[in-house]
């Protein structure tokens, strides 16, 4: 699509350890959730980064520490140039017109004593320099035909609408300012797969209209490459693989995209049988306490003594054209049925 | 949020049903409300299309109100509340006796039974035993009243700081409102009331709502935890919302109803006590008429006249059930999972 060059958001070095407490009295720090442990990306203008990783990979933290709604323990956030992570205040307020959240779960996403033009009107309550007293309802019945709903419901409530519907309304809060940047955290996954077409399909449309950029969140891996111009695999709050999306799907080179990738179920039976299926071994360890090294050489079939030793780090690697964090990467197409 | 003129547009019926375009708000809300039921029996409404009824603004108060009009056990609840509340406030349409006035009572009378004169009987005194409960109702009321609204106010207010601040005024607050759990209610009132020289609505009112508010101290304290943490309100911060910005308007309209729930049930738990302190003569204190009073002046004599006893007692049972019956209809009105 059309990314241009300059990055708009920088991601550098983040880390967020959530502290492990003992004690009612006196709390005594016996260890950290390493739920983010070291994360660096740029993205452009008008991209899309989609971030995929199984569930409890720190991909929703992520999202959380972009939008400074945690506060990292190391590392920065920069939007625009602007530091996010430390951002207070009415500082912090303004780096908010430029980025936007649209949550997982349209059900509770929404507060249900609000009506439709109040929610969708309340970014404006509270940034009133965006829109002028007397234009806020015409822009929120605009933002409403936006997103595709009927401007005059704006005095419904969100019960009154189905599951697509309410996700609509809640990519049309997180327009009203207009961001620049939205972080959407796993968007579609609580949405049936006909709605998570079309809602996909509307931020699609939306980014090419206002050339928004966005960081989708997904542990979905075809509505991420359906949409995302690049595409980074996060295992264990580490990013192993930063690419292209063509290149991390068609070409993977770390052994855990290789495993994801060969996961998904392909609709056409006889690339079913003929493809084949990498089935890791036990459970990812817990983030509270990570392998030496390599963090996916507990369940690598081609960890070797380096990898209980070395972090690898995310960089192109010989005989690849992506960055990659394995000491062997090796490209092997798993998916050529899909 | 909505002025009028906002709302004008969008809650005219359109489409070609008959509807005529200015039914106003409370008219078109029934069949706007059927046709969404008929809709989607499993709860999600059906896909609005352009151009279709855009129905009335429902919101779940209102579908509460529709909810409760249904029930018989809370139309029955508020008939009987309605004849409650009359009574305390017009007291002389139920009677044509003052019992206030002392000339009312004529020794003489004491004890008789029911009788076209006095149809509830004579007390003890020989005054009517029908005016001086109807009488009674509004004491009653006034300490059931003044009590839930001052541990709503109250207990609401702490719970809603103590959840949303978390931390130490939560850890404060607690421990404070467990102290004043501990304390045993009776025991509790009764020493309270004992600082007092002579009891009134007042003193019982501030005896009951010193031992009572830790309750809605808690349930509003659990109510602001649960919303806290929901979506709405991460939403709100991510928009850059103010604390005191999703305070009122994001966390307490959601933790509110159960607030109102347990409200409505204690409503009818404080005019028993006070019946309970008065008739342990700590309470409300005659010449006032509260039927705590009433039911102990009668006791002495209960075997020669039951009635000075028995009615004051049936009207008390009957107020006590109208709001506990009352608190549980609304309560499975708001619950949308009881639905």
């Amino acid at each position: 699509m059309a990314a241009t060059g300059d990055a708009i958001l920088e991601v550098r070095d983040l880390v967020k350890h959530f502290p492990l407490t003992q004690g009612v009295v006196v709390r005594k720090q016996i260890g950290a959730v390493r739920a983010v442990d070291g994360i660096s990306f740029d993205l452009r203008r008008g991209e899309t980064l989609g971030i995929v990783g199984e569930s409890g990979c720190g991909k929703s933290t992520l999202a959380k520490l972009l939008m400074g709604l945690e506060r990292p323990t190391r590392g920065s956030v920069r939007i625009k140039g602007r530091e996010i992570a430390g951002a207070k205040g009415g500082e912090l307020k303004r780096i908010r017109r430029n980025i936007q959240l649209v949550m997982q779960d349209p059900y509770t996403s929404l507060n249900p004593r609000m009506t439709v033009g109040d929610i969708v009107g309340e970014p404006y309550e509270i940034h009133p320099e965006a829109a002028p007293k007397g234009d806020r309802r015409r822009r929120v019945q605009a933002l409403l035909e936006l997103v595709g709903l009927d401007p005059d419901h704006v005095n419904r409530y969100p019960h009154q609408f189905s599951g697509g519907q309410r996700q609509r309304i809640g990519i049309a809060r997180g327009l009203a300012l207009q961001p620049e940047v939205i972080v959407c955290d796993e968007p579609v996954s609580a949405l049936d797969v006909s709605i998570q077409a079309q809602v996909v399909n509307l931020l699609a449309r939306l980014q090419r209209d206002l050339g928004l950029s966005y960081v989708f969140i997904a542990h979905d891996l075809s509505v991420v490459r359906h949409i995302a111009d690049r595409v980074g695999v996060m295992y264990l709050g580490k990013m192993v693989e930063l690419g292209r999306d063509a290149e991390v799907y068609g070409q993977p080179a770390h052994p855990y995209t290789q495993a994801l990738l060969s996961a998904v179920p392909v609709p056409d039976p006889e690339g079913r049988e003929r493809r084949e299926r990498i089935v890791l071994r036990g459970d990812p360890p817990s983030p509270a306490n990570p392998p030496s090294g390599c963090r996916f050489r507990t369940r690598c079939w081609k960890a070797q003594e380096v990898c209980a030793q070395q972090e690898p780090p995310l960089q192109l690697r010989p005989g690849t054209w992506h960055e990659s964090a394995c000491h062997f990467p090796q490209i092997h197409d798993v998916i050529r049925a899909f | 949020m909505s002025d009028p003129a906002v709302s004008g547009p969008a809650v005219r019926v359109g489409g070609g049903d008959g509807g005529s375009g200015t039914a106003p708000r409370g008219a078109a809300a029934p069949r706007a409300r059927h046709a969404r039921r008929a809709k989607s029996p499993g709860g999600s409404p059906a896909r609005p299309s352009r151009g279709a009824p855009a129905g009335r603004p429902a919101s779940l108060w209102s579908d509460a109100w529709h909810e409760l009009r249904r029930r018989p056990l809370f139309v029955a609840a508020a008939v009987l509340i309605g004849v409650i509340l009359l009574m305390a406030a017009v007291p002389q349409l139920f009677t044509s006796v003052d019992p206030y006035d002392a000339a009312s009572c004529r020794l003489g009378d004491a004890r008789q039974a029911p009788s076209a004169a006095h149809w509830f009987g004579t007390d003890n005194q020989g005054c009517d035993t029908l005016a001086r409960t109807v009488y009674g109702t509004r004491n009653s009321l006034l300490v059931g009243l003044s009590t839930t609204a001052v541990t709503v106010l109250v207990g609401g207010l702490l719970g809603l700081v103590a959840g949303f601040r978390g931390g130490l005024p939560d850890a404060l607050l607690s421990r404070v409102s467990e102290v004043f759990f501990a304390i045993p209610s009776v025991l509790g009132a009764l020493l309270i009331l004992a600082v007092f020289r002579t009891g009134t609505v007042w003193t019982v009112m501030l005896a009951l709502a010193v031992l009572a508010w830790p309750m809605t101290f808690r349930i509003m304290r659990a109510a602001v935890i649960a919303a806290r943490g929901q979506d709405y309100v991460v939403a709100a911060r991510a928009l850059g919302a103010s604390g005191r910005r999703i305070m009122f308007r994001h966390i307490l309209p959601n933790a509110v109803t159960s607030v109102i729930v347990v409200a409505t049930v204690n409503l009818g738990v404080f005019i028993a006590a006070e019946a309970g302190l008065s008739f342990l003569g700590v309470g409300i204190q005659s010449p006032e008429i509260s039927w705590g009073l009433m039911i102990a002046d009668a006791r002495p004599r209960f075997l020669e006249a039951a009635s000075p006893l028995l009615f004051p007692a049936a009207f008390l049972s009957l107020t006590v059930l109208a709001f506990i019956m009352l608190g549980d209809a609304v309560r499975d009105a708001l619950d949308p999972k009881l639905r």
